[in-house]
């Protein structure tokens, strides 16, 4: 139910202490307070936060369906550069 | 489990704890009554966790009932075979969730009070009733928090917002003096430090909820002839229809389970 008074907001959930905030969906609210109790409400039920970040939808800036073959393709063929090429210690641990 | 309603004790620490557990599932119930009803998705849910809160509340306070009481009994036995006069819930929470607005303040006003209680009560000397409210003070004070944003923001929001919330405001006002009158229960019990006065957490509450108000741009409520009777069985008209609706099924159906 998208209205002029209740706009679309992302929400992003920190599981643990150490990892990022990650995106779990979307919402709408009224302001930015109603967001983070909607936040709460609908996405912590199960214990999956610690943290939580609301974000207006309209404040994202997204890349274009359409320049996928300009933005992604030339990676695929650099797989130089994936680090499978090199032996990590196993006492970095998780990087 | 028989279908005929049950009678349970009369000692004061199982008619004290029947009391509370009544005032949560008879919130929580209500608050039941708007799932799928919402007026938006979040709001359905945000209604149904505070109702569930409350139901937990209910249970465990039920359960501690039937170990106290000795009878054998469980907490469904209390809350599906038990009259409407056996139940002692403040009238407050019993109130028809009428539009938004009535269920917000509802909630707002009750929160604003079981908030301090419940904080007040993790000093009982009765160590399950502590560890019951240490769990139910957090979850109340979110129920503070997510109402009083509502009632800031309907107070403060459209003409017709504004108009349903201090109408909300000024219905409910009289149905919450029953709060800080002690029941003949507690009376017997705050002598030995197992529960408080809830008198005692009248000027908090005031503090509260005059906060709020004003955040609202809404009216406090002039001083008024304080209902009183839902600790004693004397409920209004409406208690008995919500009973019939959560009782039906253990009533028609003795012993019936998932």
């Amino acid at each position: 139910m998208t209205t002029p008074t209740t706009p679309l907001w992302e929400v992003f959930i920190r599981s643990r202490n150490g990892l990022a905030h990650k995106h779990v969906g979307s919402l709408h609210a009224a302001d930015a307070t109603l967001a983070l109790q909607a936040a709460r409400d609908l996405y912590t039920r199960r214990g999956e936060g610690t943290s939580i970040w609301v974000v207006p939808s309209q404040a994202i800036t997204a890349s274009d369906p359409d320049d996928k073959g300009m933005l992604f393709e030339p990676a695929e063929s650099k797989v130089y550069r994936h680090p499978t090429f090199y032996d990590v210690p196993d006492d970095v641990g998780h990087m | 489990m028989p279908s005929g309603s049950i009678v349970t004790g009369d000692a004061p620490l199982l008619r004290y704890v029947l009391e509370r557990a009544d005032d949560a599932l008879v919130l929580g119930h209500r608050l039941s009554e708007w799932c799928g009803h919402g007026p938006m998705m979040e709001e359905d849910m945000a209604l149904s966790n505070m109702g569930l809160d409350l139901l937990g509340q209910a249970r465990a306070l039920y359960t501690y009932g039937a170990a106290v009481e000795g009878a054998g009994r469980t907490e469904d036995d209390y809350a599906y075979l038990r009259d409407e006069r056996a139940y002692g819930n403040l009238l407050l929470v019993e109130q028809p969730n009428g539009d938004f607005a009535v269920t917000m303040v509802r909630q707002f006003l009750y929160a604003a009070f079981m908030t301090p209680y419940w904080q007040a009560m993790t000093s009982s000397t009765d160590a399950t009733l502590a560890a019951i409210a240490a769990k139910a003070q957090k979850e109340s004070a979110y129920h503070v928090r997510h109402a009083g944003e509502w009632v800031m923001r309907l107070g403060d929001g459209t003409d017709e917002s504004r108009a349903r919330a201090q109408q909300a405001l000024d219905a409910l006002w009289p149905f919450t003096g029953e709060c800080f009158m002690p029941s003949t229960a507690e009376q017997a019990l705050v002598a030995s430090g197992a529960v408080i006065d809830p008198a005692m957490l009248a000027a908090a509450w005031r503090e509260t909820v005059a906060r709020v108000v004003a955040d609202a741009t809404l009216t406090l409520p002039a001083d008024t002839w304080m209902q009183r009777g839902g600790r004693e069985g004397r409920h209004g008209e409406h208690l008995g229809h919500l009973l019939a609706e959560l009782q039906h099924l253990q009533r028609s159906h003795p012993g019936a389970t998932w």
